[in-house]
């Protein structure tokens, strides 16, 4: 093998009849890694861009919620920027986690955190996610010293997706003033209308905590009242993604605790 | 190959062969993102990229692939080209990516792309095939844009988002018709079109698949 010519051999490797396994696994193999180096090259390079682009489309579906409560508008308005307070909680406890920036907490590296994070028993796991982060941020509209509105976030499996959502709660602790998908990826057409204003609205205004502090909410085919939404037609496992989330999140391995206590210094 | 038979290659599928009005391809996205003239536009820029440099890289290599193994290298090169396209409309165009949901990652199961792929790429160098897959895309996005043009004016009384039409909500004199936001809309205006083309060049008009028989020869019932 003295004479070892890599050009000469890439000549005989294209010469060989296409037909040859040899040459078939080649090919393949070569236009496998090479499609594969582009997708994965383009992915890395892009991704840091693309995570500023979806956090800008989460802070525009807070500002679009936000925007949707009657009367809040103007309340924002008159007061200064720092009216909307973003503050940790502790689910557990339900206490306010102080010293650390709330703003900067990254729920889903929390979720896969050991540490950071509680596995859920399959009984109470009623969102479908597995490992509950210990500690959420909530997000607190402010007059006059008193919260007007308690935003609280959360996500669920859907239909196919994970589906996260703000909730934000009116002073009463019990009616749900507005609520935003601001992240899913449903069927197009049929899940992903649960991300539309048009559904989302329907839950405006809807009690979904009665007095005992049980939050119990269903999927209803005619809903007249409260507890009862309803669904997506043809996205059925979709909406009660969204009814799930609720459930989960509003609930006693959820916010349940920090509401609790809230409602006790609300006067 | 001459350069006469190189620009035959771009022109004829605009209008001759247009992938969607003569071979009917690629119907399912003209239906789905033509609501707007800016979905539409960027639809046709993407599928267009694809397809003229899918059709180049196949045609590269197209003399060392085993024909049992063509369908799916063509598919492995048009799929990464589509994903490597929809990451760059996710980082330089969020809000564009997301109106287009899925249609873009569709582009690899879009007939055009395969087609060209297999009916011409395969067989022809690299020149011709990048201008046989450039003027497909062209002849897609000619008739992309003509459909979202009149389904955005007519829907909505806009173009580009631009107000034309003022509209009765807005307190002017245009009722926006609804339909042409819906996909149905679409099919009307692709086959008033292909009616339009047909007439225009009675050339492109098709053999019956059938003909009723004449009177005399029915069975009797």
């Amino acid at each position: 093998m003295a004479d070892f010519n890599p050009v000469r051999l890439w000549r005989r490797f294209l010469a060989m009849p296409n037909d040859t396994s040899t040459k078939t696994f080649a090919v393949a193999f070569m236009v496998a890694s090479v499609s594969a180096v582009a997708v994965a090259v383009t992915a890395v390079t892009l991704r840091p861009l693309q995570a500023e682009n979806v956090a800008a489309g989460q802070a525009e579906r807070m500002q679009e919620m936000l925007a949707s409560v009657p009367g809040l508008a103007d309340l924002l308005a008159d007061a200064d920027a720092d009216a909307i307070e973003t503050r940790l909680v502790d689910l557990d406890t339900g206490e306010y986690v102080t010293g650390v920036d709330a703003g900067a907490h990254d729920v889903d590296a929390a979720a896969s955190d050991q540490q950071a994070s509680t596995a859920l028993q399959p009984a109470d796991d009623v969102a479908g996610i597995g490992n509950r982060p210990d500690r959420m941020p909530v997000h607190l509209v402010i007059e006059n010293g008193a919260p007007v509105l308690v935003i609280v976030q959360g996500y669920a499996s859907g239909y196919q997706s994970t589906i996260r959502a703000y909730i934000a709660l009116e002073s009463d602790l019990e009616t749900i003033a507005a609520i935003s998908i601001y992240d899913q990826a449903e069927t197009p057409g049929l899940g992903t209308r649960i991300a539309e204003p048009d559904w989302q609205e329907r839950w405006a205004g809807k009690r979904v905590i009665d007095e005992d502090g049980t939050v119990r909410v269903s999927l209803g085919e005619a809903p007249t009242g409260d507890f009862e939404i309803d669904g997506v037609t043809g996205a059925t496992r979709s909406s009660m993604g969204v009814v799930n989330l609720v459930n989960f999140w509003l609930g006693d391995h959820g916010y349940g605790p920090y509401l609790a206590r809230l409602r006790v210094q609300m006067p | 190959m001459t350069a006469q038979a190189n620009l035959r290659h771009l022109v004829a599928p605009i209008l001759d062969a247009n992938p969607i009005t003569l071979q009917i391809l690629g119907i399912c996205s003209a239906l789905a993102v033509t609501t707007s003239l800016a979905t539409s536009l960027t639809m046709s820029v993407a599928l267009t990229v694809v397809l003229a440099s899918s059709s180049t890289l196949i045609s590269l290599i197209r003399n060392h692939v085993a024909s049992s193994i063509r369908l799916i290298v063509q598919i492995t090169i048009i799929a990464s080209l589509v994903i490597v396209t929809d990451q760059i409309l996710k980082a330089y165009a969020y809000e564009m990516s997301q109106r287009l949901s899925i249609f873009v990652g569709l582009i690899i199961t879009n007939c055009v792309v395969l087609g060209r792929a297999e009916g011409f790429a395969m067989r022809n160098p690299p020149l011709p095939s990048f201008l046989d897959g450039l003027g497909n895309g062209l002849g897609y996005s000619l008739i992309l844009m003509i459909v979202g043009f009149i389904r955005e004016l007519f829907g909505t009384g806009a173009l580009f988002g631009w107000p034309l039409l003022a509209t009765v909500a807005q307190g002017g004199w245009f009722q926006p018709l609804g339909l042409m936001l819906l996909a149905p809309s679409a099919f009307f205006i692709i086959g008033f079109l292909i009616w339009t083309i047909r007439t225009l060049k009675p050339e492109q008009v098709e053999e019956p698949e059938f003909r009723v028989p004449s009177s005399g020869a029915r069975a009797a019932p």
